[in-house]
């Protein structure tokens, strides 16, 4: 089984949310990076596929130079090699609209004949939850998302979808098919030393985002992001300060005398 | 004449809540631009639900029917979509953003060369331009976005983002819509719908939750939650990685994946705030946060907060729960 897997290279979930002068994203000075959750577990699906199956993995990525390091982190998992689709700065990808990055990955993955491609079902960042769907439409592909286990059958894959409720479903795609994957259905693993030595000799093809979207016919985004602001509260929270103790005796006060719950 | 078009989903028969929320966004949309709003859903013709879909004032309902429509595909109905959108050609096309929206609606927009501005929080409309808001970084960031050329615009919107409408007098006509769709076209066979395990626990029947999330680190810290919860009288609940970590049964997991709650009081121990779990819990009463970073997005939705370190406000507040309750 070939598969492909879409990474992602994210602020971490702690970073310190500061607006940028453009007003169009966060400062990334001092913020530090990580693989995008959803995306570390299509990995792992990946990787145990191919365990179980044989094959090859192949990790696809789009970002600057930086998310060169991510790339090298799924490598040490066990990826046998990759695609940096690499912009030239911070901003060259942000003036791509989800279907101009999707074009970007179809072009980087079109000639690779893959049984699989799988994503994560959305970034921490954008939130926008569809990179992966795009690109099942653009490869002309069947399509599954919330994905939570992929078993091989003879024509193709039987997977777990998530519904909402506590609710699940099984599906059966043929293959080549591209899947969206939920976090937390398996424990994700580590990367061993001898995984980071070895992935320090694995190859990773370094495309540019200026010469792969003049061979994706690429079109002026469709939707475009103006400005990002600091979230309105939706409600006046009162914040009890003090020490933990007082902090807990005003709570159970308030509880108690004006929310009546006590 | 072109208008806005909202696709409403349907569950045993009923419209779903947040179905009824887009229309709501719907509304507001075509106020703003001075357009007709109609209404697309997947039914028969002779639904009953389709009587309670005339009472929210719409110009027509198209009812898309077919028999490969039955059980849902991505396939089947982004081609069927794809049809009535060719056929009456909306300015804009409008969905609830649940889990099916979520698996078809990206394919349909980039069928027409569009981007699905998906999970909108908000819809501000001056002169000809709209404005939508969507949340970014699980909710530490708004952000505006806007639809540019001349195309259809996507949207999804979000649950509890909008108040779904009053019924409003108003003509509906119903027109059947029968796509032509070919079983070859369906690549994907779904399989029945079915629920992992029976619930025991109905987290909507307990006054207070305490919510627990990835700040309580490891499984072996979860009884001083447990403490807190019993000193009030309360059921335990989860947010999403709690419940996949198997610290907690999946049935007592809140948020957009598990159960929407709206109990008197919620507090929330150790969770950030991401928008899957905000969405199941947002419509309670009296929300508690309790988190050591005072810039996580629970406390948008909290009335009463406290940042610190649970590991020493949570036994304090057990111990001053007992003590008040003699």
């Amino acid at each position: 089984m070939k598969i492909i897997v879409a990474i992602k290279q994210v602020p971490e979930r702690d970073a310190r949310i500061r607006i940028d002068a453009s007003g169009k994203w966060i400062d990334l000075q001092d913020v530090e990076f990580a693989m995008n959750e959803s995306d570390a577990y299509a990995l792992e699906e990946a990787l145990q596929l191919k365990e179980a199956h044989g094959g090859e993995v192949v990790v696809l990525s789009a970002g600057p130079e930086r998310a060169g390091k991510t790339i090298r982190e799924a490598l040490a998992k066990g990826a046998d090699r990759a695609i940096h689709i690499q912009s030239s700065d911070e901003t060259e990808l942000a003036k791509f609209d989800a279907l101009g990055v999707a074009r970007l990955l179809a072009a980087a993955v079109k000639d690779e004949q893959a049984d699989l491609i799988l994503a994560g079902l959305q970034s921490d960042d954008l939130g926008l939850g569809q990179t992966g769907v795009i690109l099942a439409e653009l490869l002309g592909l069947p399509h599954a998302t919330l994905i939570l286990k992929i078993e091989k059958t003879e024509t193709g894959v039987k997977v777990l979808r998530e519904l909402e409720d506590g609710w699940f479903q099984h599906l059966e795609l043929p293959t080549p098919a591209v899947l969206t994957i939920q976090s937390g259905n398996s424990k994700l693993r580590y990367a061993t030393l001898m995984g980071i030595k070895k992935a320090k000799t694995k190859e990773v093809k370094v495309v540019s985002v200026a010469d792969l979207a003049a061979s994706a016919q690429s079109q002026t985004p469709v939707v475009t992001l103006d400005a990002v602001k600091l979230p309105h509260k939706q409600r006046t929270t009162q914040i009890l300060g003090g020490t933990p103790a007082e902090a807990a005796a005003a709570l159970v006060e308030k509880l108690q005398f004006e929310v009546r719950a006590i | 004449m072109s208008s806005v078009l909202v696709f409403l989903e349907t569950k045993n028969n009923e419209v779903s809540r947040i179905s009824w929320e887009a229309l709501a966004a719907g509304h507001v949309l075509a106020h703003g631009l001075s357009l007709p709003l109609d209404i697309a859903v997947v039914a028969s013709p002779s639904n009953p639900i389709l009587q309670k879909v005339q009472g929210k004032a719409p110009r027509k309902v198209y009812v898309i029917d077919d028999a490969l429509l039955h059980a849902y595909t991505s396939d089947g109905y982004t081609a069927a979509s794809a049809q009535l959108i060719d056929q009456i050609k909306p300015v804009s096309v409008v969905f609830p953003h649940t889990y099916q929206v979520r698996d078809f609606a990206p394919r349909l927009a980039t069928r027409f060369n569009q981007v699905l501005i998906s999970d909108v929080t908000g819809i501000e409309v001056s002169g000809n331009s709209a404005t939508f808001i969507r949340q970014l970084l699980q909710g530490k960031l708004n952000a505006d976005y806007h639809h540019a050329g001349d195309g259809i615009s996507f949207l999804s919107i979000q649950a509890g983002a909008f108040r779904a409408d009053e019924p409003q007098a108003g003509e509906t006509t119903i027109e059947p819509f029968q796509p032509k769709l070919e079983a070859s076209q369906i690549r994907v066979q779904p399989g029945e719908p079915f629920r992992a395990s029976a619930q025991t626990v109905d987290l909507n029947s307990a006054s207070i939750l305490v919510s627990v999330g990835r700040g309580i680190k490891e499984e072996a810290n979860l009884p001083i939650v447990q403490e807190l919860a019993a000193a009030l009288g309360a059921e335990l609940a989860a947010s999403r990685p709690i419940c996949d970590a198997g610290w907690l049964p999946m049935e007592r997991q809140v948020g957009s994946s598990g159960q929407t709650v709206a109990p008197k009081v919620y507090l929330a121990v150790g969770i950030s705030g991401a928008i899957q779990h905000l969405v199941g819990m947002k419509g309670s009463q009296c929300i508690v946060a309790i988190n050591k970073d005072e810039n996580a997005p629970i406390f948008e939705v909290a009335d009463y907060g406290i940042v610190g370190d649970l590991f020493e406000v949570v036994p304090a507040l057990t111990a001053a729960v007992r003590k008040a309750k003699g």
